[in-house]
């Protein structure tokens, strides 16, 4: 059967990385189509026209948008392989719990440390370090978020391993000195095709920020 | 089995209500606890301990927290009376509109009651840009789930319950006649559900806690200057 997947992204994008890793656990064919965000394409204006942003999934013609939304979907519609909810309700709704917490918190803690000067830097880096406290804790001992195998609450956090040094540099901190289990716990995850495949190196990461955002 | 559902929830939480709507849909019989936000009780910080919010469904001792989150765990184990689209493209549309209500259009709304001036005149513009989209997902429907209430109108089921809240607050009319029948209509036909009547919160003390609301937000406003 012909389907056509098209995703919208920008390299460096946390959120469309998290689609192309969803995308390549599942062995979904797809072509990659590069929005720089500064010169948006009339493609993703038409596809995305109520938040004009990426990623944007188009399959058979059809837009999805929002990362974590495009992941379910892409779960749903390729069940067959590779599951990346568990299947029990309870478990489910945990997986979609923390996939939120993360949206609601990491992006943003994360850029506050590059964002703020002075006294509302020392607030930024502790909100920071409590966030990923958290999620330090949510861990646990466990593999993976999920707990044996590889999962959507992974997919959602994984992506910004690609910012570590970015945090590192702009926190005045050590990622692996602070959340050791988030750490170890990232270079499992790299161990697998998709995420390593899909992740930027760190530094090209850092170059890109200051760049983009006129840090140097 | 015995099932033991719970609901933390207080008087007025528009997304604990949405939870309230889709048990009592689905006719799952729970108990509910209410709680005061200003002293929330020691069961409410251990059963949601990351956000310490309302609503919170406890079911056979499991917490779950988030309304979204909830609703999409209420459908899953109570198979009757489906509320969310059975095709994965609708479901992810909405999904997506769901998002844009609580991320989006909420602030959106409010900022139209605390802003003042000019602030208030594009606040005003942009809560009626993201409305305009309500407006065209209820083309050719009566509800946003279809012929029946679903997952959708129950997301969207502060819009029905809060903007004339506030808009009779501050003598403002932001969602108008002329630019909006389809939304205003669909307002109507929820509210007259006789679930969502039953469960309204009463009008008066909603007024009561959104005028202090919107004083204290207006306040700080200014302060900012």
């Amino acid at each position: 059967m012909g389907d056509e997947v098209v995703l919208l992204d920008f390299w460096p994008s946390v959120f469309g990385m998290r689609v192309r890793i969803a995308l390549a656990e599942k062995g979904i064919e797809y072509e990659y189509k590069d929005d720089n965000l500064r010169n948006k394409s009339d493609l993703l204006l038409k596809m995305n026209p109520v938040h004009k942003k990426v990623p944007v999934l188009i399959h058979n013609g059809k837009p999805v948008c929002e990362s974590l939304i495009i992941v379910q979907y892409i779960d749903e519609v390729w069940k067959d392989k590779s599951p990346l909810l568990p299947s029990d309700p309870h478990q489910r709704a945990h997986a979609r719990f923390w996939a939120d917490f993360v949206d609601q918190k990491v992006y943003a803690v994360g850029r506050k440390l590059w964002e703020t000067k002075r006294e509302e830097q020392e607030a930024a880096n502790k909100d920071f370090l409590e966030t990923f406290k958290t999620l330090e804790t949510e861990l646990g001992e466990k593999p993976y978020f999920g707990g044996e195998t590889f999962g959507f609450v992974d997919i959602s956090l994984i992506t910004f391993y690609s910012r570590f040094y970015l945090y590192e540099r702009f926190g005045k901190l050590s990622m692996e000195a602070e959340f050791p289990k988030i750490v170890a716990w990232a270079k499992r995850c790299l161990q697998k095709e998709s995420v390593a495949n899909t992740l930027p190196d760190q530094k090209k990461i850092y170059e890109f920020h200051m760049k983009w955002f006129g840090l140097e | 089995m015995a099932e033991e559902v719970k609901l933390f929830r207080n008087w007025s939480s528009p997304f604990a209500l949405r939870v309230v709507w889709a048990l009592q849909l689905k006719g799952v019989p729970y108990d509910t606890i209410y709680e005061d936000l200003s002293e929330k009780s020691p069961l409410l910080l251990h059963y949601n301990p990351i956000h310490k919010k309302v609503p919170v469904l406890v079911h056979n001792g499991k917490p779950l927290a988030e309304s979204l989150v909830i609703l999409e765990y209420i459908e899953e184990t109570w198979k009757q009376t489906p509320l969310f689209p059975e095709d994965p493209y609708e479901r992810s549309t909405a999904r997506f509109w769901a998002r844009f209500g609580d991320d989006q259009l909420l602030h959106s709304v409010f900022n139209v009651f605390i802003k003042q001036g000019k602030e208030q005149e594009e606040a005003i513009a942009r809560a009626q840009g993201n409305l305009k989209y309500l407006e065209e997902e209820l083309r050719g429907k009566k509800f946003f789930s279809g012929e029946k209430i679903g997952f959708l109108d129950l997301a969207f089921g502060w819009v029905a319950n809060l903007v004339s809240v506030l808009e009779e607050i501050e003598g403002l009319t932001l969602i108008e006649h002329e630019k909006y029948p389809l939304l205003l209509a669909w307002i109507q036909n929820f509210i007259d559900a006789p679930i969502i009547k039953e469960s309204w919160p009463p009008r008066d003390k909603l007024i009561t806690k959104y005028r202090a609301r919107i004083e204290f937000y207006s306040s700080k406003e200014a302060a900012k200057k």
